[in-house]
């Protein structure tokens, strides 16, 4: 189907399917199209079909239907060996009865590759990620964040132009975690590699990616960069999904333009953007991000909508202050302000106005 | 910490040395755990420790001569057996009144059998001399050396005496020579004749053939360990049955039901006939021989090839071979390269339970081996129960456990026990 090949993609899906049992479809209908060097994080929870993605591309499942493409070649009858894709799996799968050393060899052994080649690349390798002197443990006598390490490294020791990682620092603790997602991508981008990174972990994919493919139900549904996916979810599901999100339920009243009045189901009205909603009578979900809703007196817009709302909770977490409010008739609505000299502390049961700009509340499907 | 500082040991709260008092602590959870295994202990060592330390015991010891013939052991330390002559009158003298004590006990007719493993003849020489020495009296019917002779032959000639001189130590190192198809004589240990021969080859055949059926058992069973390692659990499961089934069949059925199978007018060589594959006046010989033998152990140890490989195999993630594929390499050397490295102690703890088992097998040789194909236990069995030579049936047993460990020993030095799973 050259027809649809997107000019200067290096991986394309197009149109791919993908079903095991013959009955469900866990991919539907994937168009994906990664330029040379992209960082890409699918995201998703979990049965959302992106890790059947990876796989596809991989080789180790096949397409129902539609087109892997790799360097505008469709790759769906090449066997996984013949890729030349590196791959870093959840648990590192390194060879435990292989030295450090021998592992990453390997790759380069069955490329029949000569000795002295394979130890300078060998070398260049484990320096790469500070791991220059243990060429000849085992796997098992290394931490967790080393394996990470070696797994990495030997994904990338015979130089794929694509790498794939498949929830790599799932089984790391939170601060390893962080150091190691700022290695990968200072590789990933240092080295100039393609990279389809799979994971759950929202602020992995956030900090980490040039794009970001947020999968659910074996669809992509939202396709953005990082910042974009935050302030311009383009659906509930995103909206819910990324970051931590406040939902209103009402019917839209009143549209014009890129602002709409939204009647809640309490009968309150607010000012929101509408993104998927068309004609008025339609039911929205608006979505108003935590660190977006005002509430000090001074800087609340009189001309605007505003909502009543009782303080229910106070959460003191040092470098922020976070509110649990009751609004419209949804106890769990989340306000936080940075603690500033000036931050104002609500105390539970001080009843409140609060509002937002129209544009960070946003109008999404119900 | 204040410890540090001190000299001496460490003490506890109390003032007795810390290594005094957790030995104290744990003493009872030690007392309490002997005391749960102690019913398993007991039986362990009654039923194991007690009859191989007994075995060991009877292939070296040989006290029969000198308890049935007191007198004559020591008369005959003065006679030099390679003198080529008689002993004197006292040996013949000192026999007879060992004899009268020996025939009233009704001991001799054992020493007779004792001594015909040494020569032949022995047995029946004891035995019909007895009733003829019954009637001398010690005393009055002096001197005997004539009288012996003419009672029977044997009791004139050198050899005779040579044996029951040479037999007559406390322990004896006879049945471990006859075991290796040597034998002890007036000169010290010497080869068997020729046609007595047969032992250090039935060794050799056992080791061989149990060589041979550990080899089929790896060939055979790695391919099925890794389906059912690598199949769904519920698949896995029911082919697991199957496996195992065998052993809810009884020993003695499977193997009489190969007795069917591979006899010459069986279901094996029918069939063959029947496809044109073997012609009806050569049918194939594959039983009452080695390869019936072979076909019908490996078919028996089968399941404890496949089950320590099985469970090793299980622990090994097929990530292995995904990553192993990622990284460019084939099939093969995927398989060849990573899942066969670390599949190596299923095989090894499958080939250490075949081997052993192998090497100490009676049932299925006995009906299926005829005379080629028999192992050295059912020499050991015909020793046992036959022959009455229990002597040599131990040291025959002794050399086969010997065996065994020595084996077990160099596995662990080559390959490391450690490396060894019979389970996850």
């Amino acid at each position: 189907m050259s027809d649809t090949t997107v000019d200067g993609a290096f991986v394309q899906f197009d149109r791919v399917q993908k079903s095991y049992d013959g009955e469900t479809l866990v991919v539907k209908d994937l168009n994906l199209a990664l330029p040379r060097g992209e960082f890409l994080t699918m995201l998703g929870p979990s049965g959302s079909g992106k890790t059947t993605c990876l796989m596809m591309l991989a080789g180790f499942e096949t397409a129902t239907h539609g087109d892997i493409l790799l360097d505008g070649q469709p790759i769906n009858n090449i066997p996984p060996h013949k890729r030349g894709i590196g791959m870093v799996f959840q648990n590192y799968a390194l060879f435990p009865h292989m030295t450090v050393a021998e592992n990453l060899s390997f790759p380069l052994e069955v490329r029949k590759m000569g000795k002295s080649d394979r130890e300078a690349k060998v070398k260049r390798a484990l320096d790469m990620v500070q791991m220059g002197a243990f060429g000849g443990r085992r796997p098992a006598q290394l931490s967790g964040g080393q394996q990470q390490r070696i797994a990495l490294a030997r994904a990338l020791v015979f130089e794929p132009e694509l790498v794939l990682m498949d929830e790599p620092l799932g089984a790391l603790d939170k601060q390893l975690r962080e150091h190691m997602q700022f290695e990968i991508t200072r590789l990933a981008h240092e080295l100039g590699i393609t990279t389809v990174y799979v994971t759950h972990d929202q602020t992995e994919a956030l900090t980490m990616s040039d794009r970001v493919a947020v999968f659910d139900d074996g669809r992509i549904q939202q396709l953005a960069p990082p910042d974009q996916l935050y302030e311009e979810p383009t659906n509930s599901f995103v909206a819910q999904f990324i970051g931590e999100n406040n939902t209103l339920e009402g019917v839209i009243s009143k549209i014009s333009g890129d602002t709409c009045v939204v009647r809640l189901d309490n009968g309150d009205e607010i000012d929101a953007k509408p993104i998927n909603v068309s004609a008025v009578g339609d039911r929205t979900k608006v979505s108003i991000r935590p660190e977006r809703v005002e509430f000090n007196k001074d800087r609340l817009n009189p001309d605007a909508h505003l909502l009543k709302a009782e303080v229910k909770e106070f959460i003191y977490m040092g470098d922020i202050f976070r509110f649990r409010l009751s609004v419209a008739g949804n106890d769990d609505f989340i306000v936080k302000t940075r603690n500033a000299p000036d931050a104002v502390r609500l105390t539970p049961g001080q009843t409140i106005d609060i509002g937002w700009l129209a544009q960070d509340c946003r109008a999404l499907d119900a | 910490m204040s410890d540090t500082t001190q000299n001496g040991p460490m003490l506890a709260a109390d003032g007795t040395t810390l290594k005094r008092s957790l030995a104290r602590s744990l003493r009872r959870e030690k007392t309490r755990a002997l005391l749960l295994i102690s019913p398993l202990l007991f039986f362990v060592f009654l039923s194991f420790i007690v009859p191989i330390v007994s075995m060991l015991f009877r292939s070296v010891e040989n006290s029969i001569v000198q308890d049935t013939l007191p007198e004559t052991v020591v008369a005959l330390q003065s006679w030099d057996a390679q003198s080529g002559e008689l002993p004197d009158e006292d040996v013949y003298a000192a026999f007879v009144r060992d004899m009268l004590v020996a025939i009233d006990e009704k001991t001799h007719t054992r020493l007779g059998s004792r001594l015909n493993y040494e020569e032949t003849g022995m047995s029946s020489m004891f035995r019909r001399s007895g009733r003829q020495i019954k009637r001398l009296d010690p005393v009055e019917d002096a001197p005997f050396k004539d009288k012996l002779i003419e009672i029977h032959d044997g009791w004139g000639e050198v050899q005779t005496w040579a044996v029951i001189k040479t037999h007559s130590v406390q322990y004896t190192d006879g049945y471990f020579l006859n075991a290796i198809d040597m034998q002890r004589t007036v000169d010290g240990p010497a080869v068997q004749p020729e046609n007595k021969q047969i032992l250090i080859q039935l060794f050799w055949r056992t080791l061989q053939m149990s060589l041979i059926i550990t080899g089929f058992c790896i060939l055979l069973g790695y391919p099925v360990a890794w389906i059912l390692a690598n199949l769904p659990m519920r698949t896995a499961n029911l082919l697991m049955i199957l496996v195992l089934l065998p052993f809810w069949t009884s020993l003695l059925v499977r193997t009489s039901a190969w007795k069917v199978m591979l006899q010459q007018q069986g279901v094996i060589n029918d069939v063959l006939v029947w496809l044109g594959m073997v012609d009806d006046a050569a049918r194939l010989i594959i039983i009452n021989n080695q390869i019936g033998t072979i076909i019908a152990m490996t078919h028996i140890l089968l399941p404890f090839m496949i089950l320590p490989m099985y469970s090793v195999m299980q622990t090994i993630p097929p990530t292995y071979l995904r990553a192993a594929k990622s990284l460019g390499a084939s099939n093969w050397t995927a398989f060849w390269r990573v899942y066969f490295p670390q599949s190596v102690p299923g095989i090894g703890a499958g080939s250490i339970l075949v081997f052993i088992l192998a090497i100490g097998y009676y049932i299925t040789p006995e009906i299926v081996g005829g005379t080629k194909g028999v192992f050295i236990s059912n020499r050991i069995a015909y020793h046992i129960s036959s022959s009455l030579n229990w002597g040599l049936a131990a040291a025959l047993g002794t050399i086969l456990l010997a065996a065994v460990l020595i084996l077990y020993w160099a596995y662990d030095k080559i390959v490391g026990i450690d490396n060894v799973k019979l389970g996850g």
